[in-house]
């Protein structure tokens, strides 16, 4: 089994990682330039869907990991 | 209008063929019913056929118009990539199962009065379980009963909800109801567990789960569809589903990412999908329409996808957690490449299906100034892209090397998602197609500058707190464990129950049970053997009880030894042994009473 596969190699994946923190700081920065038609005023923001979905996101795995978790966690044969 | 074929008749008819079949001929035969059936569909002209009188009723098994047929069309699409991609297993009872309820959510979608709609209800969960048992384990069969059961009942709401509308409204008529009268607000209910409100939602993720491979992509594309177009069809505008879907796209996510199993993965994320075609049909406006008429047809496509590759992985490597799998890019590249086309879609990549139908409901949404509902929207749109659009490439194809080695799908299911991985793309790059069969003119451009930076800002900023939560160990680590969810109210409800009837309830039973039939006849049978002197020991009894006070203690004594020795030989020397004659001289004395009564009344009469 030495075949090596496209991300056995390290570099491969620093690459993908860079390319997907280049593409963030890319899409802030796009983002002045970009006249918005916005329905609600929060909308105009700079970054304010890069904030929301960054900060949604962190909650959504906080909260299901630390309370939802502990609420509805079960070993595999609760129901039998 | 003998010459029109209803568009149910053709799956439902032809799915009893399938087990009379065998090898190739019926693998060509399963290919051609969806397309002969597409055929028949597409020839029938828009309008009402198939009129039935039935009792004093109007049976509409043939309503075609832009909203029934955006369902029509969808489902034969399905029905077929489903067939294709499950035609190398060679299951009969599943291909029978899943034809027969192909036909049936055909046969609900184009229906035109409640009756014909509610017979096709109740066939579907027919279909439904039949596709869940095929399994064959143990947790497969408790799941369909579960399933079952949930379902008829939901059925029998809708039930009562049609009779009483009929009876209110005098018609079966199947059009706009709205939420007036005890009926609509039955009927909505029904259509409500099927698609799968919060609280009602657990039949899903329990059941889908535990279908075979091919089960659980039919599965995935008709039930909450159907549902979501009988309530598109006759409660648009109603507010509370607002609400309802809102809460739909919302509560899923969590769930979804605690999940171990793959499957009840991408089941949490279905409900958070409809989510969004339920707040559509709740807002009612065209444009909220048309969303979710396009949502509908999208999400189909793309949840039909990513249920056919992890069918594939299952297929080739038995297993479906996360815990057991990982690294399958390796040996699975292009079933890796359509899970991630239908993940883009899903999460509505621009380019990607999800994009250009998604956003018409948010868009009406913000019409509407609803905040509340807004943010909601959006933030399940950067949940959903957490949970499939991440979670479930990642955890199947990537993250840690399971050390699983295995072959690519078989060829017809590769084409099977090669097609629909197509379909998804062709649809998010060139909308204009999908937009022209919606029910209403479409006047919505989604590819703007701001929308395209706004929503891909939204996606990769939501992969950026994957990425960084990942890295950085925070991120919930996969545990080989289960998550009650409201299925637990039954579940284990019903364990509650049982005791609650076993234990109180059945000592009352019991103890009722000796009273009326033990305690009270003995009693009964006891008093009947000598009536004269049970009446002369309750005659003492009573004595005693009432004047113990008044008595002298000898009397008392007395009586008291008097009872117990007429119950030591109580019913002692019952039967009286009397001779003819007094006999006869009672028989004369009634005689003469009689005589008396009668000359007396008679007397008085007079």
């Amino acid at each position: 089994m030495s075949k090596k596969y496209l991300f056995d190699n390290p570099k491969n994946i620093k690459i993908l990682l860079t390319f997907l923190f280049g593409s963030c700081l890319v899409l802030v920065i796009i983002n002045f330039f970009v006249h918005k038609h916005a329905h609600f005023s929060w909308e105009e923001w700079s970054g304010f869907y890069a904030a929301y979905g960054f900060v949604a996101c962190v909650g959504l795995v906080l909260a299901a990991k630390f309370i939802l978790r502990k609420i509805v966690k079960r070993s595999e044969d609760y129901y039998d | 209008m003998i010459n029109i074929v209803p568009p149910a008749l053709i799956f439902i008819v032809g799915s009893f063929f399938v087990p009379l079949l065998k090898g190739r001929v019926q693998s060509v035969y399963l290919l051609l019913l969806p397309v002969l059936s597409f055929v028949n569909l597409i020839f029938i002209p828009e309008g009402t056929h198939g009129v039935i009188s039935f009792l004093d009723y109007q049976i509409i098994f043939c309503r075609i118009d832009r909203l029934s047929l955006v369902w029509g069309y969808i489902f034969h699409i399905i029905a077929f990539l489903t067939i294709l991609y499950g035609i190398n297993m060679k299951k009969d009872n599943e291909f029978m199962a899943g034809l027969f309820y192909a036909g049936c959510a055909i046969g609900a979608v184009f229906s035109g009065d409640l009756i014909s709609l509610f017979c096709f209800w109740e066939m579907m969960t027919i279909g439904s379980v039949l596709l869940i048992w095929a399994r064959k384990t143990r947790k497969s069969i408790n799941a369909g009963f579960r399933y079952a059961l949930v379902h008829f009942f939901g059925g029998v709401i809708l039930l009562v909800g049609i009779i009483l509308y009929s009876y209110e409204n005098g018609s079966i008529e199947f059009g706009y109801i709205g939420l007036n009268g005890l009926g609509s607000y039955f009927i909505f209910f029904g259509f409500g567990v099927n698609c799968a409100w919060p609280f009602l939602h657990s039949w899903l993720t329990d059941a889908y789960p535990e279908s075979t491979i091919l089960g659980t992509v039919f599965l995935s594309a008709f039930t909450t569809k159907t549902a979501v177009y009988v309530l598109a069809r006759s409660f648009p505008g109603t507010e509370a589903l607002i609400w309802i879907g809102t809460l739909m796209t919302a509560f899923p996510i969590f769930f979804a990412v605690i999940e171990n199993d793959l499957r009840r993965v991408l089941s949490y994320s279905l409900i958070n999908q409809v989510g969004f075609m339920v707040v559509g049909i709740g807002i009612g406006t065209e444009l909220s329409i048309n969303g979710t008429a396009a949502h509908a047809f999208a999400h189909i496509l793309y949840k039909s996808l990513l249920f056919m590759s992890m069918g594939a992985v299952m297929y080739r490597t038995g297993k479906i957690n996360a815990t057991d799998l990982g690294g399958l890019y390796r040996t699975m590249p292009l079933t890796c490449i359509f899970c991630i086309v239908g993940a883009a879609s899903i999460s509505a990549f621009p380019l990607f299906s999800g994009f250009v139908s998604k956003s018409m409901v948010m868009s009406a949404a913000a019409d509407k100034h609803l905040i509340i509902t807004w943010f909601t929207l959006v933030f399940a749109s950067a949940g959903v892209f957490h949970h499939s659009g991440i979670k479930i490439p990642f955890f199947a194809f990537f993250g840690h090397d399971s050390g699983i080695r295995t072959k690519e799908a078989p060829l017809n299911m590769l084409i099977a998602m090669g097609i629909a991985a197509a379909l998804c793309i062709f649809i998010g790059a060139f909308p204009a197609t999908l937009y022209s069969i919606l029910p209403f003119p479409v006047d919505y451009v989604p590819y703007t500058m701001s929308h395209v930076i706004s929503q891909l800002q939204l996606l990769m900023f939501s992969a950026l707190a994957f990425t960084l939560l990942y890295l950085s160990a925070i991120y919930p680590s996969e545990i080989r464990a289960l998550n009650v969810d409201a299925d637990w109210l039954y579940r284990k409800g019903a364990r509650g129950f049982l005791w609650l009837l076993e234990n109180p309830l059945a000592w009352f039973g019991n103890q009722v049970k000796t009273t009326v039939f033990v305690t009270i006849p003995q009693a009964f049978v006891w008093f009947s053997r000598n009536p004269l002197m049970a009446l002369k020991v309750a005659g003492n009894n009573m004595a005693i009880a009432l004047f113990e006070e008044s008595f002298t203690k000898e009397k008392v004594e007395r009586i008291r030894t008097r009872i117990a020795e007429v119950l030591t030989d109580y019913p002692g020397d019952a039967i009286r042994y009397s001779h003819v004659g007094t006999t006869v001289i009672w028989v004369m004395g009634f005689l003469l009473a009689y005589l008396i009564i009668y000359i007396v009344s008679g007397r008085i009469a007079l």
